[in-house]
């Protein structure tokens, strides 16, 4: 058991999209599962990553202050972390709001936004506050791998995770190289 | 507003090619380009308001927005900075009540950056409506704050605030004895041209804009082109920070240049020439032209130069520019002369065989063809006799930075920087850039390199730098140089400077970390190697040549961790902590994680 | 006997007048580009068709082929710099390639796949840029213009029009059109024009037209651009 890889999993300001993808490798998830051990993760509810995992899997680009930390402390607690997805390499969709400033897009949603009732912008310190811009993950952590696709296809996961376990460079065919 | 637009193409004869001209007029009366002009001005010239629109967005000193009725200028370049710019610009900013960048609010005034204006040794300095205006002070600054709220125009300024000097302090072959205008074509004639041609190259002579082009071997090329349209043009825009050397040439020695133009003319057979002046030295441009109209009324220019056997028909036409250093780049130069932005073409083919308007041109610094002039009249050996084998004669030096003598320096090729150097007064010197921010910069520990072709080749920028400099300084203004002055026609300059100018700014401003240094470098080898022209193959050079030298600088700025975001985290959540209403220890971020 | 250069050890036949991608492309030979359209004058601006020629960087769009010409094209340090500069490409606008109608029909997609572009390397600029949505038939969505100017060149070349233009300079470089309003509804533009259709990317669009073919069956989700463009380049150049 404690000889297994472990992996770390999460969705920054992403659809779990590329999670749902990667579920997509269907039946070889037993393969995988003969080395490799999921440490925090939505499918594992676990929500702290253990200190010593191998690979962390990052979906999803950075829009708020807790996305920061969450990043943060997979990338101190991952050898290899990889932005998987659009969002989680150029901001995806998600990012289509840095052309809007941040103030008018709070101010539609609510304060001037049809059927608002109670207008007033959340304040709990118990939210998170949004950055002025949905970024990247490799502009606030280093990133050693890069995933891309609308999702990534299952057979990418697939290859990247079975060439990295395997001791290969990871490498993606034409075929599996998509952004959208 | 119409008829003065209607008088203005008139006077430029309905020529297109003379699209900066007609703007700069423009600009200069209503401090814009108001769009209604725009439409006039494409209906009368015949050509899409996208070309005019496209002009004025390329070219710094035209704006579609109205700037002040004042456009006060204030040059941005390193050895301004040294001289107190920063100090000036607040001094300006409180005194005229005007932010850098912006308009008065009663839209009398408008203050913003503008790049080197050639008046580096006699700055921190200014271009006031397109006038220069060397040696700021805090006085002057006065003075002209009270000329502006009262409003008078600034031809009727006092004459003192615009006292250029020349400060030509070593003279050697060609600036020691004037030859008398005439003398250079006289010779030329007797001897007969092609005899003067072996002469030139025989001198030696090469480019004297840093590209070193043999001058003999160019204008054999136009010459053998075959049709009756050649073209010369003398390219004084001369934009690289550090470089006054034409500027001070064309004010004392305009008759020499003008004569090594026609005497070009004559050889290659041209009947139309060019001077193409930098917008920053408007306040030669009348004197030229008046040294122009001497020049016709003693034969020199016009129908039958000197009477002479051969028929020499020559005109010589002054065309400014408007702000863009990419017009040094002689077919940049060529685009703007025919009145578009200032983009390098393709080559081949070359200016010699497809210039201005397709037809052969020569394209020669303001130096070389005074030097022409001078070699027509003393013969070719007398110019090789001096200098190095590869580099003959003497190089005109634009000597600025920390020294006790800023000024014009006359130096023999091969001689060593030491030697500038003591004759300058400089001291404690940290380091040289020669050749301006395009060139090289050396470290006091290689005084004993030379000015010449084969080792330190200069346009003629020397800046001195001494020990209470900081090299990152000098690099990150050089570097903002080059993305602001980028035409942006191909992707590794136009993306790269930009991302050069940022991942410096990270650096020079304590974000980098670990890799950060070796991205850069990657970035420098990348613009370095596959932009279209010399400014994008040059605009790491700043990086490179002091990354090679003093690696230390940069690592020193470099944080010991492996990762730092280059944008302010904290600043990011600030809209957000506002419009919440939170100052809360939950609504902040570090720039990097803590622990 | 025909002259001839030679590409990466290949021995390339070539005409008088061709430029090395014209005789790379007439030989089967891909050399990426963005900026090239055999059908309009070579702009050499894009810089992905960077070759060396005689250990000299040339763009190959513009470079007239010479008898004796050593090329180097299909190298490792030239396709990774070609990667770079397609990520530049990427990061100076805004591309959304999961909402864009043009992805997998799109050029600059197609190329970075070609190049095996995993990321945008660089830091992104967030420029800001509009879109032009006025015209009946047409749009504008400046977030994707790569400043390859074929829509000016398609324009003036051979719709005989003015509607395109770029200006400004440097990292401030933008797509003008040619009305006095400054929005493409005003200028003579038209659906049928070669300018409306050159486009790359997606940044000129036709309107009613985006997901006629689905996502999954267009031209770059199964084959490469090397092939599709030798493929309809080749019989441009001979005609």
């Amino acid at each position: 058991m404690t000889n297994k890889i472990r992996v770390a999993t999460t969705s920054l300001a992403g659809c779990f999209g590329c999670h749902m993808s990667f579920l997509d490798i269907d039946e070889r998830i037993l393969e995988l599962a003969e080395v490799v051990v999921f440490d925090r993760s939505p499918i594992t509810d676990i929500e702290h990553c253990s200190t010593d995992c191998d690979i962390g899997l990052i979906e999803g680009g950075v829009c708020n202050s807790e996305n920061v930390h969450t990043l943060r402390e997979f990338r101190k607690s991952c050898k290899i972390l990889v932005a998987v997805g659009a969002c989680a390499i150029n901001g995806g969709l998600p990012a289509m709001r840095n052309f809007i400033p941040l103030e008018e897009c709070l101010n539609e949603a609510y304060i001037n936004g049809i059927g608002v009732e109670n207008a007033q912008i959340p304040n709990d310190p118990e939210l998170p506050l949004l950055l002025d811009k949905v970024r990247p993950i490799h502009e606030v952590v280093k990133v050693d791998y890069f995933l891309p696709g609308c999702p990534p296809s299952a057979d990418v996961f697939w290859k990247f995770l079975t060439d990295l376990i395997a001791g290969r460079e990871p490498s993606l065919p034409y075929e599996l190289v998509h952004y959208d | 507003m119409q008829t003065f637009i209607e008088d203005l193409i008139t006077k430029n004869n309905y020529q297109a090619t003379h699209l900066l001209a007609v703007l700069r007029a423009v600009q200069a009366q209503y401090h814009h380009i108001p769009k209604a002009a725009i439409e006039q001005i494409a209906k009368l010239l015949l050509i899409p308001r996208t070309q005019i629109i496209g002009v004025i967005e390329f070219y710094s000193f035209f704006h579609l927005t109205p700037r002040g009725q004042y456009e006060l200028l204030i040059s941005d370049s390193i050895t301004d900075h040294m001289l107190g710019k920063h100090e000036m610009t607040a001094y300006i900013e409180q005194k005229l009540n005007v932010k850098l960048g912006e308009v008065r609010t009663d839209g009398l005034v408008s203050f913003d950056n503008t790049s080197c204006t050639g008046l580096c040794d006699q700055g921190p300095a200014a271009l006031i409506n397109g006038y220069a205006l060397p040696h700021l002070t805090p006085a002057k600054i006065d003075q002209m704050a009270d000329l502006i709220n009262q409003q008078l125009p600034v031809s009727a300024w006092p004459k003192v605030l615009f006292d250029v000097k020349d400060n030509v302090i070593k003279s050697s072959l060609l600036l020691a004895h004037c030859i008398q205008p005439g003398e250079a074509l006289h010779t030329a004639f007797k001897r007969g041209l092609k005899e003067t041609l072996k002469e030139i190259d025989m001198s030696g002579l090469r480019g004297r804009g840093g590209a070193g082009f043999k001058t003999a071997t160019k204008w054999q090329y136009c010459s053998e082109e075959k049709t009756d349209e050649h073209i010369v043009v003398c390219n004084a825009d001369e934009g690289e920070p550090g470089t006054f050397k034409d500027r001070v040439l064309l004010n004392a020695y305009a008759h020499h240049v003008f004569e090594g133009m026609t005497l070009c003319a004559a050889i290659i057979g041209a009947k139309k020439g060019f001077l193409y002046l930098r917008g920053e030295y408007l306040h030669l441009y009348d004197q030229l032209n008046a040294i122009l109209a001497d020049r016709h009324k003693l034969g020199l220019l016009g129908q039958h130069i000197l009477g002479a056997d051969v028929d020499v028909d020559f005109d010589i036409e002054i065309c400014l520019g408007a702000g863009a250093y990419i017009c040094g780049e002689e077919s940049a130069l060529i685009e703007s002369l025919e009145g578009k932005m200032g983009v390098p073409r393709n080559r081949p083919p070359y200016p010699v065989t497809q210039g201005y308007l397709g037809k052969p041109t020569v394209v020669n610094n303001v130096e070389t063809f005074m030097a022409a002039a001078k070699i027509a009249v003393n013969g070719g050996e007398w110019f090789a006799a001096m200098g190095t084998e590869k580099s003959k004669g003497t190089k005109i030096l634009s000597i600025c930075g920390d020294c006790d003598n800023p000024g014009i320096y006359e130096v023999t090729f091969g001689a060593s920087i030491q030697s500038i150097l003591d004759d300058c007064g400089a001291k404690d010197v940290l380091g040289i850039q020669i050749g301006g921010p395009s060139g090289t910069f050396i470290s006091n520990t290689e005084l004993a390199r030379k000015i010449a072709f084969e080792d330190l080749a200069t346009g003629g920028s020397f800046i001195i730098f001494n020990n209470t400099r900081n090299i990152l300084d000098i690099v990150n203004n050089f570097t903002h140089f080059f993305a602001h002055e980028s035409c942006g026609f191909c992707t590794p300059c136009r993306v790269g400077t930009s991302l050069l100018k940022n991942q410096l700014d990270k650096i020079v401003n304590g974000h980098g970390s670990a890799g950060d240094v070796v991205a850069l470098e990657e970035l420098c080898q990348l613009v370095k190697t596959q932009s279209h022209c010399g400014l994008g193959q040059t605009a790491a050079n700043p990086i490179l040549t002091t990354l090679e030298r003093y690696p230390e600088l940069y690592q020193a700025q470099l944080k010991k961790i492996s990762y730092e975001p280059g944008f302010d985290l904290d600043a990011a959540l600030e809209t957000a902590r506002r419009l919440a209403n939170r100052d809360d220890a939950a609504a902040h971020l570090t720039q990097v994680e803590e622990g | 006997m025909a002259k001839t250069i030679m590409i990466d050890g290949l021995s390339i036949p070539f005409e008088e007048g061709q430029t090395i991608m014209q005789a790379a492309t007439d030989a089967g030979v891909y050399i990426p580009h963005l900026c090239h359209h055999p059908e309009f004058s070579p702009h050499g601006s894009c810089k992905l068709c960077t070759v060396k020629v005689n250990g000299r960087n040339c763009s190959a769009c513009t470079f007239p082929a010479m008898e004796g010409q050593e090329v180097i094209n299909n190298a490792k340090d030239l396709n990774a710099d070609r990667q770079k500069i397609t990520q530049m490409l990427f990061v100076e606008g805004n591309h959304f390639c999961p909402s864009c109608e043009k992805t997998g029909n799109c050029q600059l997609q197609a190329v970075a796949y070609h190049l095996n572009m995993l990321d945008d390397h660089f830091p992104l600029f967030y420029q800001h840029r509009e879109v032009d949505a006025s015209h009946a038939d047409l749009l504008i969505d400046h977030n994707r213009c790569i400043f390859c100017t074929l829509c000016v060149r398609a324009s003036h070349e051979h719709d005989g029009k003015e509607v395109f233009a770029i200006s400004g300079r440097g990292i401030n470089k933008h797509l003008i059109v040619n009305s006095e309003s400054g929005l493409l509804k005003d200028t003579d533009v038209s659906a049928k024009d070669k300018a409306a259709h050159i486009c790359p990317t997606g940044a000129i669009l036709i309107k009613h037209t985006a997901y006629q073919v689905p996502i999954g069956e267009r031209i770059y989700d199964h084959q490469q651009i090397d092939q599709v463009s030798l493929n309809s380049e080749q019989v441009d150049h001979d005609k």
